[in-house]
Parts: C-alpha cells; structure tokens; sequence
C-alpha cells in the first residue's frame, strides 16, 4: 500500500486551467474521495496521479518515489472506470486474470490471486460469462475484481458507481468500502455525489472551477464549511443561504425577516466580517424546526416526502428558497404561511465578498 | 388536460414480455410516477402512451376516448427524453419553436416568439435563446428539453428519466423547480424513473412495476409505509429495509441466528414469514434491548448509516446526525414496533385488521 | 453562483495528453516520425509530381533519356489535347508562316505550325470530358440520393430479412467489373443501351449504391433516433423528420459518401471501354487511347491525365469541411 503526495500539481491548457496548483498528501490505507460538479477538476486530477493525462506544472510521489513522468503502467496503480472498460470479447475469467498475464505472471500464481480475489467478491458464478451479459453491478464487480488481482499500490476510481441504478448504488457503496477496510487500501475515489463522498471518504477534497474548495473529514466539511460552495454542495439539500445585513445585533433578512444573532457569534462575525454590514446566514435543513412563533416566516413553496423525513421548501421573498427538514408531518398546501426556527448551534456565517466562512473557535 | 387510462396494456418483444396486463389510470393534474428498475417497462408504456410504441393488447384512453389508433401527433402529448433531446444544428430559441413551426400547428412566427419567451421565462433560460445547444451545459440542455414540452401546452406531459443523466446537485434541483412548475401550471405528467427519492417526493400517485406487472398502486405514503410485496418494500426508502426471515413461537416473533426476538402482533402470522424493519425504526439506545457489533459507519451529515451485525444478521440502522460510534464498537438498541413490516413467504405483504 | 454550475467538457484537445505522449523525447521522436512520414508521402507522388512535369514537356524532351528534370516548359501537351490537327502541305505552312509573323494567329496555332501541322478543330476530348462529368455527377448524385433513402429505411424500419439483404447489397461489389462486362454488354445491345448516358449511368448508380447504402447506414445508425421522435411526437410526418432533423446531422456522412462514389464513377474504365464508344464514351478511355500522328502522345496524355485530376480534388477540397467529424451531438454528460 502506498502514500500518494500531490505537490502544486496542475493542468493547464494553454491560458486556461483545468486543475489549479493543487497539493495534496493521501495517507497509506486511506480513502480519499474527490467530490465535485462535472467539468470542476477531480477526474482529470485523477487520471494525472494515474498518468493517463500528463501534469503540467508539479511532482508526483508515491511512496516518496518521483513518478511524475513514469509510464502509467509502470506506476502500480489500478484504475476502475464508470462503465467498467470490460473486455467484451474475453470471458470473466480471462478478464481478471488479464492483467496478471501481461505482468507476466506464470499459470498457477494467477490461478491461486484469481480465486482469492473471486471469493471475496463474490462472483465465482459468473466466471464463465461474458461480461456484456452480465447486469450493472456484476459488471462494476468484475471491474474491481480486474483492479484487485493485481495487488496495486493504489486504487483509483472514476465514478465507478456512476452508471448503476439508485438502489444497486447503496449497496455497493458499502460493498466497496467494506472492501477498502479489509485490504487496507489506499483509494483515490472521485464522485459528483456528495453522499458516495461522505459516506465512503476517509476525508473528502472538495472541487470546484479547477480548484480545491476545502479538504477534511466529513464531520468537517459538513459542520464548518470553508465557503459558500462547500457549504451549499455537500448535504441533500444543501446547507441553505440566506444574505442579510447586520445591524444591531441581528440579521436583517429578505421579506421582513429578522435573525437574533447567537451572542457567541457576536465578536467573529465582527472580526471576520472587518466591519462590512453584509453578510449571509446559512443554516442546514435539519437545523430548522417548523414553530407557531417562529422567529422567520414564509410561504410554502413546494413539500417532499422522502420516506423517513419530509422536506419543506418555504419561499422566504419572491423566489428566495429555504429548506427545512422535519418529521412526518402533515404536508402543507402550496402558499400556506408558516413560520420557524434556528437552531442556534447549528448557524453558521459566511462573508458574502469573499464567500469564506466566519469562523468561531467556539463552533462544533 | 385531461384523465388518462390504461387498460390490460401488454407488449411482448421477440425474446421478452415487456408488459404484462398493466391498467392504471391518472387524473387532470396529476403527476404519475412509474417506478421500476432498469427493464421493468416503463419505457415501454411511455412510448405506448405516446404512440411511438404499438400495444399488443389493451388499449388506453384519453378523457374516456381511445385513441390507440391515433399517431403520435395526433395524441397532443410532449415527450421528454433522458438524452438526445435536443437538435444539435439548431439554436435554444429554434428548438423551442420547433414544436410550434410544425405543419400541424401552423403557428404564426409573432405568436411562437411570445410562447417560446414565456416557456424560457418560466424554465429561467432566457438569456441562453441565442445559444447553440453544443455550448450548453447538462441542466441547462434539459431545462430546454423541458420548455420545448411545455411551449406547446399539451394535454399530457411524458417524461421519461429526464433527470437521471444529471449531477446529483442538479437533479436535487431541477426536481423542486419541476414539481413546483407542475403544480403552479396544473399539468397532467406522466413521470417514469428508476430513482425512488424522484418517485416519492414528485408523485400525487406512484405505480411500482417489475418485470412487466404493476406491483403496486397508491400514494407516496402508500408506497412507503404499506408496501405490498417485499419488492416494494426494498425498492422504497433509503437506505434499504432491513428484512429476515423470522418465526412465530407463541406470543413472540424470532428471527434466526440473531436473538432479535419481538412480542408478536395482534394478526393473523404464519409459522415462518419475512419479518421487514425499516432503519430508521432501528434506534440505538444505551440500554437498548438488543446487542450488536458495528460493521461499518456511513456519515452522511444530517444522518449515520449504521451496518450493525448480530450473530449471523445484518442490520442497517439509521441515526440522526454524527452518531459517535466507531467500527468494531459493541452497541446496544431498539426497535420500533408500531413500524414492523410482515410479508408471507410469497412476499406479500400481511396485514393488521384494519390495514 | 457561478461555481455551482457545471460545466461541459470545455478542453478538447487533438494532441495526445498521456504521460509517455507528453514527454519532450516523446514529441522529439513524433517529429522525426512525421518528418520521414512527409518523405515517404513525396516518393509515393512522385509519379504525380512527374506527369504533371511531362504536361509541360515538349515532344521531344520527353523521349530524351536519361529524363531532363530542367526542360524549357510549353503548353504542347495541352494543344495535342485539345485540337485535331492535320499535316499542312508546304504552300499553306508558307501561308501560316507569314500570319504567324504578322502575330494573327494564336498562340496553340503557333504550337501546331512548329511541328509542322494545322489545326483543324477541336478534338473530342472536350467532348468525352463533358461525358464524363455528366455521367459521373449524375450518377453519383443518383445514388447518394437513393442511398440515403435506402439507408435510413434499414436503419430505422423493420425492414423482414435485413441482415440478408444488407449482405446481398454488399455482395454486388465483391465480384470484379470485368466479370460481368460481357453479359452487360449483350443485355444493354439489346436493350438499346449501349453507348448511351443512361446506360451509364445507371450503371454507375448501380455499382455504387451498395457502397453508398452501407456507409450510409452506418452514419444513420449513429444519430440517435430519440431525435425523430420528439419530431413525430410534435406533429412531423416522418418525411419532415428526415429532412430538418437527419439530413443536418448525416451531412459528414453524406459527403464522405459523395466524395467515394465520385471518385469511382469519374476514373472507371472497364466498362466505359467495352460498354461505350462514340457518344457515351468518357475520358479515361480517351486519354489512355489519345494517339498521335507520332505514335503514342506522351505530353498530350500528360496534360489528360492531369486536367482529369483536378475536378475530383476541387470537389473534395470543397467538401473538406463536412469530411472532418468534428459535429458534437448534444448528449447530456454525466
């Protein structure tokens, strides 16, 4: 197993960037996802670190070893694909063991890895087939089969769950991650999907126009997000934002609305903010409680049930969107008035300029 | 808009039955949701619906009329792909005109440039008209995919997974606006998709098919705290429902190799059944009644995924916020009674009196 | 906010990005790679490069041995093509010579009077180049259109035996054309055809609609057919459907098509040797038989040879656009 540093790695084409200089250490036997919206950095940040693109500024290391310009076979690292890249010409069997014949290994050390590898996916039925008849999930098994025989370095995966459908998608999430907990295997995993990202990662970076957003745990990023971005991207729905003007002592917010600020808040949002009156509240769905006296009022603009939790989208002024996630409730009729609460643990403040966090030390 | 109806519908292929007997009907104003996995037929029945498709058997009326023998165009239905919805050699503005520009409209050009100016309003994509659709980004290209069914006013909207080929943010989004959309314009949409999350928070009414047969019929609530069959039951709600195999011994429902034991309930049980619980009727509790090992912790924020192990048992728990527990941790919890899910050994669902 | 939006593929790139691509010693290589690759492709020319020199010859340098590559260029070539000539007896070449003085006669007369000969009128190349652009241009119009059609039906319709008559279609182009000259040559005596534009062309059409419909189909098959639908489902006819949706998107495939099917029509010889002779007859066969009253007239068919090349590359340096496939379809990207 191995540990991979980035340092001010980038890409660049021509004037533009795809991957701003970006530095990253990944720990041995961790997993680290890159989240991020499509065309914001993380795949071709992955298909640097596999030598499938070349950098053009930085180091690679893995292991302490310069590999930057090293052959992507010659880096010991395996790579799962979206839509599996099968051989559809070669059965399973020969798929797996694949890459072990070209490594060159003899006959019965590549039975021995195979079988192994087999077990503990499970797919030692599907051997014998080919892989174009086999359903989504065989396929992406097979495909981390491929990965896994080779005993890598690394893995690193592309959106491997991408094409399969929502509930085969859960599944093996905690298939792959189980998998990672047995072998002790540095992964690099990138996703669009902030739930892969925070329920698999070990820490997650947080991607977006080339650049890195913020790298933590997911209690971390969740809790105390670096900036606006972060902040609305991870979490479903995302964390909500609310722009308001301080002034004595609370938030004056759209529609009439105003917020008390928490007193612990006072002197970080004077520091953080130097003295500037704008500023943007953000509070998560489930940090909000539906009240008969709330403190904030609006209009119901749209209400979800998700099974477990309703979701309540409520127009605070004219489009401005909150959610608020509650309990089973009675739905509201579209245009209802309601009115609620924050928790005030659970606020946060952003700098609308420089769309950073407030910080407070005193925060979760 | 208008009540749609579908009866005894059946479609077979050369080598499978895509439908089998489907008959489900939807009012004016209703957003109908088919929910199914990959290869279930609900494809299938949207292109019947819209006439791209021919039926075998059965036939489906539209406000009591059946116009099976009518062609798509005739029907007065819109239909959003998943992908490949839009012309590639046309501007935004001209794919949203096209529907009206077509020979059976005939719509003078000052009456297309003010109904392709309020769908682009209403879709927020007004200052994208000029665009070729190359340069569009995936939401935006379906935002327009969108306007070009709703420029026309149809007395049926078809959507078939238009929202599956997006990022998952995008889709969070694009799914409020589109609910919101059809109950502010009152559109009748029939809505097919594979992602449960879309069905229950978009539908007035689901439809579950499998294999070609409508499993079950009813609300989102329905769908979720009735299931009719286990099928119903694992393909609603995430994460999935736990569900064993368990026994009645007397007054007590067992399950196997676990020591998970609950009073029985006051109904009717078979010897041996399938015993569903949900994961959030799971609660960890520190003096919880059962024991368990966890397995492995899913932190997604406002809640935890809990895999929890007991003897031979696997159980999903799922806990609001960061639960503290760690891998390899002893836990102790709870179960839910008033939630139990129980299915005969045909997989459906066994009822309470009353329910 | 601007970095909530995701943004398509914004860097598409032509040049290879791999790391062993990439690397300086890598891109050293590519040029000498390319380098010998331009030396190759001139030594593979150079008999292009050499009949366009020798259209430029005079009668003479170009029986010299060993060849001249530094020659006083004429257009003799170009006045044995085009005219007829007759030897003129000594009283007219006084005649001529004297107007020649006087500068009244022009400048492919003066090429004649220097051999010796008149001219009398145009020759019939002209006339068979003519031919050939009739034939070929129609043809090849006849079946990029009929292909067209006939692709778009097997790609999108349950068309009972498809695979076979796909294969059936192909199969006409796996016998050579020479095989079947002599039964073609009695069916179309008999049936009035020979050395008739028709005849030709429907033969050509023919012979070409086999390659047309295949490579056709194969660009149809790639528009995803969703696009139809939408139309019909909006209140198209199929035909309407074809024309403002497939047909904008197939023109990559259709020109590549048209560009194939030209080329074949406008160099094929067998048939136009044995199935024409005077009327229908195309310009192939007549440069390959251009004879002089020297024997065979190197610098006339030269000069043929050459002119012939040049409506076949205008054409497909004009399509060039449509040729490269750089049309992007707007599918979603996940």
């Amino acid at each position: 197993m191995a540990t991979i540093e980035l340092k001010k790695v980038e890409k660049r084409f021509g004037e533009a960037y795809a991957v701003k200089p970006l530095d990253l250490t990944i720990r041995d036997g961790e997993f680290v996802a890159l989240l991020g919206p499509s065309g914001c950095g993380k795949t071709t940040t992955l298909r640097m670190i596999s030598g499938l693109e070349a950098v053009t500024g930085g180091k690679i290391l893995l292991n302490g070893t310069d590999v930057t310009w090293k052959h992507p076979s010659e880096r010991d690292l395996a790579f799962v694909f979206q839509f599996y890249a099968l051989y559809s010409h070669l059965s399973v069997r020969q798929n797996i063991a694949f890459p072990l014949q070209a490594q060159g290994m003899k006959s019965a050390a590549i039975q021995k890895r195979l079988q192994e590898v087999v077990d503990i996916l499970r797919i030692g039925h599907l051997l014998r087939a080919r892989p174009g008849k086999l359903a989504g999930g065989d396929q992406q098994r097979v495909a981390l089969a491929r990965a896994l025989v080779r005993r890598p370095a690394a893995f690193l995966m592309d959106e491997p769950l991408g094409a399969l459908d929502a509930e085969l998608r859960e599944s093996m999430r905690a298939e792959i991650k189980n998998l990672h907990i047995a072998q002790h295997a540095t992964t690099v995993y990138v996703t669009h999907d902030q739930v892969e990202a925070m329920a698999m990662g070990d820490r997650i970076v947080v991607m977006s126009s080339a650049e890195v957003q913020q790298v933590g745990t997911p209690v971390e990023v969740y809790y105390n997000p670096a900036n606006l971005f972060v902040a609305r991207f991870i979490g479903s729905p995302g964390m909500n934002l609310v722009s308001g003007r301080l002034s004595g002592g609370a938030v004056q917010l759209p529609g009439k609305n105003r917020y008390a600020v928490p007193a612990a808040w006072n002197k970080a949002l004077a520091e953080g903010l130097g003295g500037q009156e704008e500023v943007v509240l953000g509070f998560r769905p489930e940090a909000a409680r539906v009240a008969r006296d709330g403190a904030l009022a609006g209009e119901v603009y749209a209400s979800d049930m998700h099974g477990a939790y309703t979701v309540l989208h409520v127009n605070i002024n004219e489009n401005e969107i909150v959610h608020i996630r509650g309990d089973r409730q009675e739905s509201y009729a579209i245009g209802t008035s309601v009115r609620f609460d924050l928790d005030p643990q659970m606020v946060r403040f952003f700098n609308p300029r420089t769309e950073e966090a407030v910080r407070q030390e005193a925060a979760r | 808009m208008s009540q749609v109806e579908l009866q005894h519908i059946s479609k077979r292929f050369p080598t499978v039955t895509a439908l089998q007997d489907v008959s489900f009907s939807f009012q004016h104003g209703e957003f109908f949701v088919l929910l199914g996995p990959t290869g279930a037929g609900k494809t299938t029945t949207l292109r019947i619906v819209a006439g791209l498709l021919r039926q075998d058997e059965g036939s489906i009326l539209l406000d009591g009329q059946p116009i099976d023998s009518r062609t798509p165009a005739e029907r007065d239905v819109a239909f959003v792909f998943q992908q490949y919805s839009l012309y590639p050699t046309m501007t935004v503005y001209d794919n949203l005109a096209f529907p009206l520009r077509s020979p059976l409209r005939r719509t003078p050009e000052p009456q297309i440039k003010v109904k392709v100016e309020e769908a682009a309003e209403k879709l927020r994509i007004t200052h994208l008209l000029k665009r070729r659709t190359a340069q569009l980004s995936g939401g935006e290209m379906q935002r327009v995919a969108i306007g070009r069914a709703i420029v026309r006013d149809p007395r049926l909207f078809l959507m078939d997974e238009p929202l599956s080929n997006l990022d998952a943010k995008l889709r969070e989004a694009l799914r409020v606006e589109l609910k919101h959309l059809q109950k502010t314009q009152g559109s009748t949409t029939l809505f097919v998709t594979h992602d449960q999350i879309e069905a229950l928070t978009m539908a007035d009414r689901i439809a579950v098919l499998n294999e070609g047969r409508i499993v079950q019929l009813g609300t989102p609530d329905d769908i979720y705290d009735r299931p009719a069959t286990t099928f119903v039951a694992q393909l609603v709600g995430t994460p999935r429902i736990n569900l064993m195999p368990a026994a009645r011994k007397e007054g007590t429902v067992l399950v196997k190799n676990s020591g998970l034991s609950v009073p029985a309930p006051r109904m009717a049980l078979p010897e041996s059944f399938l015993l569903g619980i949900r994961p959030e009727d799971v609660r960890p509790e520190a003096k919880g009644r059962f024991a368990g090992r966890v397995s492995l912790t899913e932190p997604l924020g406002v809640e935890t995924i809990l895999h929890l192990s007991l003897g031979e048992l696997a159980l999903l728990s799922l806990v609001p916020g960061m639960a503290p527990q760690r891998v390899g941790e002893e836990i102790r919890f709870d179960i839910v009674q008033e939630k139990l899910h129980f299915f005969g050994t045909d997989n459906r669902r066994i009822a309470a009196e009353g329910h | 906010m601007s970095r909530f939006e995701e943004r398509g593929p914004r860097f598409p790139v032509a040049h290879p990005t791999r790391v062993d691509k990439v690397h300086p010693r890598a891109r050293a290589a590519r040029r000498v790679v390319a380098f010998v690759a331009l030396l190759v492709t001139i030594i593979m020319l150079l008999p292009v490069l050499i009949m366009g020199i020798t259209a430029f010859k005079t009668r003479g340098d170009v029986m010299v041995s060993p060849p001249k590559v530094l020659f006083k260029p004429s257009i003799e070539g170009f006045v044995y093509l085009f005219t007829e000539r007759a030897v003129a007896n000594a009283a007219r070449l006084e005649v001529l010579e004297k107007e020649a003085l006087e500068g009244k006669i022009s400048l492919f007369d003066r090429i004649a009077l220097a051999s010796g000969q008149e001219i009398t009128g145009p020759s019939s190349y002209v006339f068979r180049l003519l031919n050939s652009v009739i034939i070929a241009g129609i043809s090849t119009v006849c079946s990029v259109v009929l292909g067209l059609f006939a692709a778009y039906a097997f790609s999108r319709f349950k068309v009972p035996g498809k695979d076979d008559l796909m294969f059936f279609i192909l199969s006409t182009r796996m016998l050579p054309a020479v095989v079947v000259t002599i039964p073609l040559f009695l069916m179309y005596r008999q049936l009035g055809l020979h050395d008739r534009h028709l005849g030709m062309i429907i033969l050509y059409t023919v012979f070409n609609l086999s390659f047309s419909v295949w490579l056709l189909k194969g660009f149809i098959d790639e528009i995803p057919k969703e696009y139809e639908e939408a139309a019909l489902v909006d209140g198209y006819t199929r035909l309407q459907a074809f024309f403002r949706i497939v047909l904008p998107q197939a023109v990559t495939g259709i020109a590549a098509t048209t560009v194939f099917c030209l080329i074949f029509a406008w160099n094929e010889y067998a048939f136009s040797l044995m199935l024409t002779s005077q009327r229908a007859r195309t310009a192939p066969v007549s440069i390959a038989t251009m004879m002089g009253r020297g024997g065979i007239e190197w610098t006339a068919i030269a000069a043929g040879s050459l002119g012939f090349l040049i409506p076949v590359v205008i054409v497909t340096f004009a399509l060039r656009k449509y040729l490269l496939r750089g049309i992007t379809f707007g599918a979603i990207r996940g």
